[in-house]
């Protein structure tokens, strides 16, 4: 059996800074991660390679600088890397993205037919869990998204069964591989990179594919050229018109600020009013 | 949000739609449901749709799939009083539970026949599925989790704006040259409208192409989510939220306080959730839950655009915090600079003597 992970290197966003003039974003310092959610993919097809002794394929998109996390992903026990990398693929939305991993899977297939493909749920930058299921629709495989379990893997019927986060409630679906899968957060819990892996890790090729080895057929369709989105603008917040009503606070008497300000919110704001007055014991005297 | 100065139009690209493009016209909300029950999403995006809709001179269609019967017509009727014009009904046993597959295809078929310019689904698990499937299908433009949607006068093109860089930034992106065009909205963005009994509009029934022995995947069980231990921020009128401003996971326990005095649900900023102080599905933000109380407060959150979009449709917004410069104090109604593990107390005391409620007795 062959797993394919997708992961993306993402700009660690509890490190973004906002340059507060231009309204840029200061990359500057940012650490590279592998995006959060990937780790749950990555942990549950090393879980399934335990289980079932398949191979794990770890495959980007991305500049020749995300090789490191790449490289992370060896090091927790993956098999072989493919970081694909162009600079035609720049400027991608998330259907260019998924028609050159999808083409660059189609390639994986052909060394050896791929079972099943992990995605994370969505990224921490774009948050937009677009990508998974785009690349499914491309292979024509069976979606699975927010699967939360994998229940049964049966490699002789090719039948799998999993639990997915549906909306009230968690859906059981039985299917047949090949199926992509998108892992919810939380399912498992990442592992330590092993002292072999690391070494392995360290000494492995992480196979650079560029638009040919990727297999891509359409330039038209990969990187800006190829994305029906356009970003038309990136601004940041705006203050609201009216300023904030500062109560002052005296360290030594906090009650008095707390009591200046339920004083002012009763008299402005009749929604919270009300709100209280529901609250309220019966015979509260003001 | 209003464009503030300092943002810098990007060099605009012309509209050019391909001929056949030139007559996908109308806006389309899917309304979504899940067991016979319409997720609210659907008619709080009605509302944004009429909007959208009278700025084109154009229909507002809704689409409902599932399995025929009454809760089918049942959902039209509501759909029309939500402001729809037109109702597409699309019919059959297979699309009784939803599933990738037939979903996928059916909706793709009928936009292929009744092309519309625009079509918007609820941001859920159910709606980010089917639209990622939807636009790589129609290979066109979607925008996932928009917190405002406008059309752009000069060319008709939908303006949807998100935030970006996990929630530092916001931007608007259109699609330009592709049709229909495609968002979702996460729940609680947009007002829910107050619906017009005596609306009606045009049923229009479509024969989806499904066989059931040609559908791979197969639903096994639903389980229910237990309802009663989940908090229920969407829809809470008092929220008290901590975030990483607290300094510590047990200054938490005064966040708890003072919401066990008002009745309030508990929040937290992302950093507070990282920080592992309290449970995930308490988060309030892009990647959390957005909420519209009547009353919030935020206690020791700075106010990223990330938490920003999840609360500010809150009435009133009251922000402690010990930084006079947090972002938060730009958008808040009440600030009081100083030490939240002072302040709560002191709010806990007031609220709880206003309410003629000791905390004991709260909790």
């Amino acid at each position: 059996m062959h797993i394919v992970v997708c992961i993306k290197q993402v700009p660690d966003s509890t490190h973004i800074r906002v340059h507060p003039v231009t309204n840029t974003i200061m990359r500057q310092g940012v650490p590279a991660i592998i995006n959060p959610y990937d780790l749950f993919a990555i942990e549950e097809a090393l879980r399934l390679k335990d289980r079932l002794g398949c191979t794990v394929t770890v495959i980007t998109m991305g500049p020749p600088q995300a090789e490191p996390a790449l490289r992370k992903a060896l090091s927790l026990g993956c098999d072989d890397a493919v970081l694909v990398t162009d600079k035609i693929f720049s400027g991608a939305d998330t259907l260019a993205t998924s028609y050159v991993l999808a083409s660059a899977i189609r390639m994986l297939h052909k060394e050896t037919p791929v079972d099943i493909v992990f995605t994370g749920k969505q990224t921490i930058d774009g948050d937009t869990a677009q990508v998974g299921p785009g690349i499914a629709k491309r292979l024509d495989m069976e979606l699975l998204t927010y699967v939360s379990r994998i229940s049964q893997v049966d490699l002789a019927t090719r039948r799998i069964i999993v639990e997915r986060r549906a909306e009230g409630g968690v859906q059981v679906l039985e299917t047949r591989l090949p199926a992509l899968i998108t892992m919810l957060e939380g399912s498992n819990e990442l592992r330590f990179a092993s002292t072999p892996n690391m070494f392995r890790a360290a000494r492995a090729t992480v196979r650079l594919w560029d638009r040919t080895s990727a297999g891509i057929e359409d330039l038209k369709l990969v990187g800006l050229k190829g994305s029906p989105t356009v970003v038309s603008r990136v601004f940041g917040p705006t203050p609201r018109a009216e300023k904030a009503k500062q109560i002052p606070f005296d360290p030594a008497a906090p009650d008095a600020a707390a009591a200046a300000l339920l004083e002012q919110i009763l008299a402005e704001s009749p929604r919270v009013q009300e709100e209280l007055a529901h609250r309220r014991q019966p015979g509260v005297r003001d | 949000m209003a464009e503030p100065k300092t943002a810098k139009p990007i060099k605009k690209r012309k509209v050019k739609l391909d001929e056949n493009l030139l007559a996908y016209r109308g806006v389309w909300v899917f309304i979504e449901s899940e067991r016979g029950h319409v997720h609210p999403v659907s008619w709080e995006l009605m509302g944004q749709g009429r909007q959208l809709a009278d700025q084109l001179g154009v229909e507002l269609c809704g689409v409902v799939m599932g399995a025929p019967g009454p809760t089918l017509e049942a959902q039209c009727v509501s759909a029309f009083h939500y402001g729809a014009d037109r109702c597409y009904r699309v019919a059959s046993p297979v699309l009784a539970d939803y599933r990738n597959v037939p979903f996928t295809r059916a909706l793709t078929d009928l936009v292929n026949a009744y092309k519309p310019e625009i079509l918007m689904l609820g941001a859920t698990t159910l709606g980010r599925d089917l639209a990622g499937s939807v636009a790589t299908t129609l290979k066109t433009g979607l925008t996932a989790d928009c917190t405002e949607l406008a059309i752009d006068p000069e060319d008709r093109c939908l303006l949807s704006t998100r935030p970006t860089f996990g929630g530092s930034l916001l931007c608007t992106i259109a699609t330009l040259n592709y049709r229909p065009q495609m968002a979702t909205v996460r729940h609680r963005v947009m007002q829910m409208p107050v619906p017009q009994p005596e609306r009606s509009g045009l049923v229009v029934d479509f024969e989806p192409a499904l066989v059931e022995t040609d559908i791979i995947t197969k639903i096994l069980e639903f389980i229910p989510d237990e309802m009663r231990d989940k908090p229920q921020l969407p829809y809470a009128e008092i929220i008290v939220s901590g975030g990483k401003g607290l300094g510590k996971g047990e200054n938490f326990r005064l966040v708890w306080d003072l919401a066990s005095v008002l009745g309030a649900e508990v929040g937290a900023s992302r950093a507070a959730i990282h920080a592992g102080w309290i449970d995930a599905d308490r988060q309030v933000g892009q990647t959390g839950k957005t909420v519209r109380p009547a009353l919030y407060i935020a206690a020791g959150i700075s106010g990223a655009i990330q938490h920003r979009v999840g609360m500010e449709g809150a009435d009133c917004i009251i922000a402690l915090n010990n930084d006079p410069n947090a972002p938060i104090f730009d958008f808040a109604h009440y600030a009081i600079v100083g030490d939240c593990t002072q302040i709560l107390p002191a709010l806990t005391r007031t609220f709880g003597a206003y309410l003629g409620k000791t905390q004991k007795e709260a909790a």
